[in-house]
């Protein structure tokens, strides 16, 4: 937040960016694979991280974001045809359009109300796409073609299902919005944000209207968690109802807490670190559920902080 | 001259309890008014209603001609009504220079240079005499730094009514001295309404004090008058042996 | 059969449900009213009560009823347990702070639930009921053991209701729910009272869910709906008031029975869904609280 070290912070962010970029050329196959999905669900993190974090605000119902963005993006592909970089857009759009109605709602209330609003808005959500199961394609969810997944620009096509394509279109994503995320961060804005978390009143009596500042806060949550979605659709070919139950809500939760709350890079480091323990456990025991469990009860009890947030603490000062 | 701010039978009332009573009042540009009483008279209640924390039960306040009674507090304080709060309320977990540079980057127009803002708020902390302390976080600054990071902030939002609730409370007597000092300056370019059981500091300020008993004006006037005044003396002064 | 029977059927479903809900709904609520603690897991504490059931009243050879007893009165007893380990070790060292627990419960919620898959299994399992006595009405025979169900919710809740209002446990609850700082110089002992009515909370959900196997079987997913439903049910019913909480929990079990016969199930969730929120963004005090100020 200090504006001690601009060079510093940005030097890290891009040697991030740089060495994800390197990965791509040592990785064996399946982390090469594993990777390009934890850093599209890296982008989904971060987005919750811009709400939870930043502004403090505990909601449960993100996965209806992702999930806007998810079927935003696969089913105009698949029913009407449309290409990549439209679909994308298209699901950009409803996630950010979802986000604004949500919040419009959802932030009349504070607290625990918001976070079980959120939950139950979430949940509608996620009826309604089993309901219209004659175009979602209910709990079954819906394959998207190879054929779809392939976007021409002039003469060249690329192929988001090749592992090499699919890595550095979700590195291109996760790149964009991590820059994004640390421009709003160091911004006026998200200087804001951080006094409505710490004192919503207070930054009343400064002249902010705080109402009006979580709602665009919600709006680029949705909208990033919705990119997030979408490029999922896209990179993976697969849209099913699962992505948006109460689980999806409730893991952007654990990954942010675990990476750091209120950290830029904590998201990534959440996600990446939850992947490969599920991973790596995976060889010994099914009970993925049993995991996500304990690791969410002693995060809270004994690191609220998250990985980066202590390194920040003890460390670093200056991290964003 | 016109009134920079008036109330017209401002009430408020918390359940059963009258806490602002009908209350008329009037302050001119410039001036530094200091509000007495003693406790539970209404005095931050009154302050509230002015600022816009919480909403009138009935009557009006009318602010540099304009008619403000239902705008919300943060429109208020864009008008230029600011308020520090009782209690201490600076972001704890925040720099002192951050703290600061929410008022400032408010009040810029311009919008875009960092520069501005970082003039602004190394402005707003020096005349509080807190510009060596700027990377401290505010929640691990004394107490007295901490009221002063209060009236810094404060002074940055450029108010033209400044409303200061009890600016006093748990400083020192040196650090009253400065305080003091600096709440003249501050007048020299917006009014200073302040709240203040400290009786020294009160006369030594004031130009015009306004004593609230039970929720109503009880009197008001110059400190001569208000200290000559038997009424006063009854319900305040006496009664708490200040 | 002709609408009107149709009707009767469909209310007594949804009577049933009621008073299922409200003893689940309740134990929700004394967690929220005194604590402050939203307790995500507390389906996973209903679900727990169901198959510990199975398991006592399948160990237990001879007539049904010897099973059943001894399910209702062992299966509770054994989730107050887990849940009294549960705040011991976890809640209490977050000092209830109301986002910290949330976060513990969830994680719960995934560990009871993992565990109940591990060693329980996939299935889903039935409970004989202790008796199997048919009420014959003019139109249809309806189970007798159902409307025994209705009559032992009404009795807990009557029992809950003397305990807050009539003994000194009750005072005791009551104060450390209006001001736990205030209750703790007054010697209350505020963390054994939070750990009672966290286990309390616990076991009346492992009642309800006793009561239902019978009806409905066990299974390890099957915690989901009543807690959805029980928090619908204190919001309508207004946070921490037990009067709303079992008002409520007839007016959803009803509606829910009613509109799930003629309708489809997930358009009424739906819409059940959509209402509660509404009504917690434009009357977050619930449609029978009062407001604070």
């Amino acid at each position: 937040m200090r504006d001690a070290s601009p060079a510093k912070t940005y030097a890290l962010h891009i040697g991030v960016i740089a060495l994800l970029f390197a990965l791509n050329f040592v990785l064996p196959d399946y982390h090469q694979g594993l990777f390009a999905r934890i850093m599209a669900l890296a982008v989904f993190a971060m987005g919750y991280n811009l709400l939870f974090g930043y502004v403090g605000l505990l909601s449960l119902g993100h996965a209806m974001f992702f999930s806007a963005g998810l079927y935003g993006a696969g089913l105009t592909v698949h029913h009407l045809g449309w290409g990549v970089p439209e679909a994308f857009i298209a699901g950009v759009a409803c996630g950010a359009l979802l986000a604004l109605v949500i919040g419009l709602l959802a932030l009349r209330t504070t607290g625990v109300a918001f976070l079980i609003v959120t939950m139950m808005f979430a949940q509608v959500f996620y009826l309604l796409i089993l309901y219209f199961a004659a175009w979602t394609g209910g709990d079954q969810g819906l394959v998207i073609q190879q054929a779809a997944r392939v976007v021409s620009i002039g003469g060249a096509s690329l192929d988001l299902t090749n592992p090499t394509v699919r890595y550095m279109s979700a590195l291109a994503m996760f790149a964009i919005v991590l820059l994004i995320t640390l421009a709003i961060v160091r911004s006026r804005f998200g200087r804001v944000l951080v006094a409505i978390r710490e004192n919503e009143e207070r930054t009343k009596m400064l002249g902010y209207d705080t109402g009006a500042n979580k709602l665009a806060a919600v709006v680029a949550s949705g909208a990033i968690c919705a990119a997030s979605g979408a490029a999922y659709a896209l990179l993976f070919g697969y849209v099913g109802s699962s992505f948006a139950g109460v689980q999806y809500s409730i893991l952007p939760l654990l990954w942010v807490l675990l990476g750091g709350a209120a950290t830029t890079l904590g998201p990534l480091v959440g996600t990446l670190f939850m992947y490969y323990v599920t991973d790596i456990t995976s060889g010994f025991t099914s009970a993925y559920l049993l995991i996500v469990g304990v690791a969410l009860i002693l995060l809270v009890l004994f690191f609220p902080k998250g990985i980066l947030g202590s390194i920040r603490q003890r460390w670093l000062g200056w991290l964003p | 001259m016109m009134p920079l701010l008036t109330t017209k039978g401002l009430s408020r009332n918390f359940g059963g309890l009258r806490a602002v009573d009908g209350v008329d009042f009037a302050l001119m540009p410039g001036e530094i008014r200091a509000i007495i009483g003693p406790n539970g008279a209404g005095k931050t209640t009154f302050v509230s209603l002015l600022s816009g924390r919480i909403r009138p039960s009935a009557g009006m306040v009318v602010f540099d001609g304009a008619d403000i009674t239902t705008m919300p507090a943060y429109r208020r304080v864009r008008l230029g009504v600011a308020y520090t709060f009782q209690i201490t309320s600076v972001f704890a977990n925040l720099t002192a220079f951050d703290n600061v540079a929410l008022p400032v980057q408010r009040t810029l127009t311009d919008g875009r240079s960092k520069g501005q803002v970082r003039n602004g708020v190394m402005a707003a902390l020096e005349r509080t005499g807190l510009a060596d302390r700027a990377g401290t976080l505010a929640g691990q600054l004394s107490y007295g730094h901490q009221r002063l990071l209060e009236v810094a902030m404060g002074l940055a939002l450029k108010p033209r009514l400044l409303i200061l609730d009890e600016p006093t409370q748990g400083l020192a007597d040196s650090e009253i001295d400065n305080f003091i000092t600096l709440v003249r300056e501050i007048a020299k370019d917006a009014t200073v309404l302040l709240i203040e059981h400290n009786m020294p500091v009160v006369m030594q300020l004031a130009d015009r004090i306004t004593v609230f008993n039970f929720g109503k004006i009880l009197a008001e006037g110059t400190p001569e008058q208000i200290r000559a005044n038997g009424q006063v003396q009854d319900a305040y002064l006496g009664a708490t042996h200040d | 059969m002709h609408f009107g029977p149709h009707l009767l059927l469909a209310a007594l479903e949804g009577l049933v449900t009621s008073a299922v809900l409200a003893l689940t709904a309740l134990g929700l609520s004394l967690v929220f009213g005194v604590m402050r603690v939203v307790n995500v897991a507390h389906g996973e504490f209903f679900m727990l009560g169901a198959v510990l059931a199975w398991a006592i009243s399948t160990a237990i050879a001879g007539h049904p009823a010897v099973g059943f007893v001894a399910a209702l009165a062992i299966a509770p007893l054994l989730v107050g347990l887990v849940a009294l380990i549960a705040e011991r070790l976890v809640l209490r060292r977050l000092n209830y702070n109301p986002e910290g627990t949330i976060v513990a419960t969830i994680g719960m919620l995934y560990i009871i639930q993992q565990l109940a898959l591990t060693f329980y299994g996939p299935e889903a399992r039935p409970v004989e009921p202790p008796f199997s006595y048919r009420i014959l009405l003019p139109w249809f025979g309806y189970s007798g053991y159902k409307l025994s169900v209705v009559a032992a919710s009404a009795i807990l809740l009557v029992i809950t209701w003397l305990v807050l209002t009539r003994t000194k446990i009750g005072l005791i609850m009551r104060a450390t729910q209006y001001d736990r700082e205030t209750a703790q110089a007054f010697g209350i002992p505020v963390e054994r009272v939070y750990a009672g009515v966290f286990a309390v909370g616990a076991m009346l959900a492992a009642i309800a869910a006793v009561l239902i196997v019978p009806i409905s079987q066990a299974h390890y997913l099957m915690g989901q709906d009543p807690l959805l439903l029980s928090f619908i049910v204190v919001i309508i019913g207004g946070l921490g008031s037990l009067r709303g909480t079992v008002v409520a929990a007839i007016l959803i079990g009803l509606s829910d029975g009613i509109v799930s016969m003629f309708f489809s199930p997930t358009l009424a969730k739906i819409i059940a869904t959509l209402v509660v929120a509404m009504v917690l963004v434009f009357r977050p005090q619930g449609l029978f609280g009062t407001t604070q100020r």
